[in-house]
């Protein structure tokens, strides 16, 4: 199994789960979605500098200097910045969507005000002893 | 390097540093901190007027930012465009601040001023940005600052829109990112000069990709300006958020059609190969129905602030028919709309939010309520933003639509784009005299106002607003001039290119 394989097979993975979680009707599930999501940007990203192994991140031109002796750093700058605007998004919407739950009664994402235990079977009092 | 040379990155670094100030001083001198955001923007539209003159001759200035050379480092590229995209969000800046401040919406949180000021310096930034991952950044820059000013006032309403709005800008931005990543790994560059060029060369077996990243990339900038089908987050965000922040809103969805406007004949020109002009064939029809979404929803709103929602779609809907056609003309004429219904847009919003502190409970609930103070005041105000937002003479909304219809009839599908404008003008008359008269001229019997006293002084933003459009409209020789140069300069990369590369080789 190459690197490659592994690489695309993950992010595909991740963007599948993703997008079926964010299109979930309640709130941390559609957190959860999105951050599936933004993982599977973030390896999409830094595979977009092209997968090479073991190699430094700055092009030694003293040493022969082919292109294919060094990694392209500037992805790894892009997955970094990224990761810290999305870091802070998730942060943000967990806040957002608990304040959204604790004002509203309700964790649905478009607003209906069904009861939070309607919706698992829980109300029938199935998960009651 | 002289003063003048740092002209370009100062709307950038005003409000950056005008935001921590304000947020130091906020808590406990309040009057210090509206001064602080006031002269932040005052200032900011001096030197957006002083980049405006500067660029006025065709000039593009190019700042290497932290003196890396272009393709290397981010570049801020000032044209007519640029500036007048800065003069705009500063002027509306103003009005917003200013309805924030008679009003005392900015009192209802402790973060008021500093998230503005954070706001203003995303817009201004994205304005600027020569570079496709800096575009990025700002867009974050001005989305985080939005999300805590439309739930600035907090409320469950606003909390349940905010989690919509939230949830799909980070949908948005993570399909921004993706596409990004598809272009960088196709041309190896981010700088959008750079990119231009190396668009031509890339290999035909990467064409479908290039395609795919461009198509990407074109969909978040029509989330962004909400673009049927995509319009579906704006409603309630706007309907919901604090009027004066709605107001500053107006600008939000022209950013995403700056960016259009910005990046597709840059980008994904003539030379782009399979992503040649990739998203004509699909936004002059998305362009139609958004209008046609836009002022169905001005008949049958519920709410001033809902309508004005709905105006803002129809609005972006009307420019980008313009925009599609991608020729001068047409570009130059949707140019002159988009400064004029962003301003309509906030007059509309203004004067919504005007009309609800007077009539107590009703709000601006389009019903008949008490009688209440200003009552012909307001309504004249509120027919005249309604005048501007459909576009009937005399305000700008009418020359604009008149240089719109004059300019797409030379295009192939002119008889669907006349169709389009001129019905939805007309459904959109009789949507805003529905609730005008609904509001201004009926009255509920046996109810009383229970209005508070409120300051008077509330109608000073939207009647600002309103004036600036009349000026808009008896300038509007100067104006389109200004934006017909604005539109060649846009579809005229090269140049821009150059201007933007060879900073970098000095």
């Amino acid at each position: 199994m190459t690197y490659e394989f592994l690489m695309a097979s993950a992010i595909g993975v991740l963007v599948a789960g993703g997008v079926y979680l964010a299109l979930r009707a309640r709130t941390f599930q559609v957190v959860l979605g999105l951050t599936l999501i933004s993982y599977a940007v973030h390896l999409f990203l830094f595979a977009s500098g092209r997968l090479v192994l073991d190699r430094p991140p700055i092009w030694d031109a003293v040493q022969g200097g082919a292109l294919a002796e060094y990694t392209d750093p500037l992805p790894q700058a892009l997955v970094l910045t990224a990761i810290v605007i999305t870091f802070g998004m998730t942060a943000f919407v967990v806040i957002l969507a608990l304040r959204s739950f604790l004002e509203t009664g309700s964790d649905h994402v478009d607003g209906d005000t069904v009861p939070c235990d309607s919706q698992d079977g829980m109300a029938d009092g199935d998960a009651q002893p | 390097m002289t003063f003048a040379d740092h002209l370009p990155i100062l709307p950038i670094v005003i409000p950056a540093l005008a935001a921590p100030c304000a947020l130091l001083v906020m808590r406990r001198r309040r009057g210090l901190g509206i001064a602080i955001s006031l002269v932040s923007c005052l200032a900011m539209l001096a030197a957006a007027l002083a980049l405006m003159a500067r660029v006025q001759d065709g000039t593009i200035l190019a700042y290497a930012v932290g003196e890396w050379p272009a393709p290397f480092g981010i570049v801020l590229v000032a044209d007519r465009l640029a500036a007048m995209m800065l003069v705009l969000a500063a002027t509306l800046a103003l009005i917003a601040l200013l309805h924030a401040v008679v009003t005392g919406a900015d009192r209802k949180g402790w973060h008021f001023h500093p998230l503005f000021q954070f706001q203003l310096m995303g817009l201004n930034g994205a304005f600027l940005t020569g570079d496709l991952f800096n575009l990025f950044v700002f867009f974050e820059v001005l989305l985080i600052a939005s999300y805590g000013l439309m739930l600035h006032g907090q409320g469950p309403a606003r909390l349940k829109a905010g989690v919509q709005y939230v949830v799909v800008n980070l949908v948005g931005s993570s399909v921004f990112l993706i596409a990004l990543g598809l272009l960088y790994a196709l041309t190896g560059t981010l700088n959008m000069a750079d990119m231009g060029l190396r668009v031509a060369q890339i290999a035909p077996a990467e064409q479908g990709l290039l395609r795919i990243a461009a198509l990407l990339l074109v969909s978040v900038f029509a989330l962004k300006a909400a673009v049927a089908p995509l319009h579906l987050w704006l409603m309630r965000t706007y309907a919901v958020s604090t009027p004066a922040v709605a107001a500053l809103f107006a600008i939000m969805t022209k950013v995403g059609v700056y960016s259009l406007i910005r990046v597709v004949p840059q980008v994904f020109g003539d030379g782009a190969g399979a992503a040649a002009w990739v998203p004509a064939p699909y936004l002059l029809p998305a362009a139609m129905v958004s209008a046609v979404i836009g002022f169905a929803g001005v008949f049958v709103a519920r709410s001033m602030s809902e309508q004005a929602a709905y105006a803002v779609i129809g609005s972006t809907g009307t420019l980008l028919i313009a925009v599609a056609g991608w020729t001068p003309d047409s570009l130059g004429a949707g140019l002159y709309y988009l400064a004029h219904s962003t301003l309509a847009a906030a007059a509309l919003f203004l004067v919504a939010d005007v009309a609800a502190r007077r009539r107590g409970g009703f709000g601006d609930k389009a019903s008949p309520g008490p009688g209440f103070a200003q009552r012909s005041a307001v309504g004249l105000l509120f027919m005249l933003a309604a005048i501007a937002a459909t576009g009937l003479p005399p305000l700008s909304g009418f020359i604009g639509k008149l240089l719109i219809l004059k300019s797409v009839a030379a295009l192939p599908d002119w008889g669907w784009a006349w169709g389009v404008i001129l019905t939805t003008t007309f459904i959109g008359v009789i949507g805003f005299a529905r609730v005008g008269s609904a509001v201004f001229w009926k009255r509920a019997d046996a109810v009383e106002a229970t209005a508070s006293a409120a300051s008077r002084a509330d109608i000073a933003a939207p009647i600002i607003a309103l004036a600036l459009l009349a000026a808009l409209s008896a300038g509007a020789g100067w104006a389109s001039a200004y934006a017909n140069a604005a539109a060649q300069q846009v579809l005229n990369p090269t140049a821009s290119a150059s201007a933007v590369l060879e900073e970098g080789v000095r």
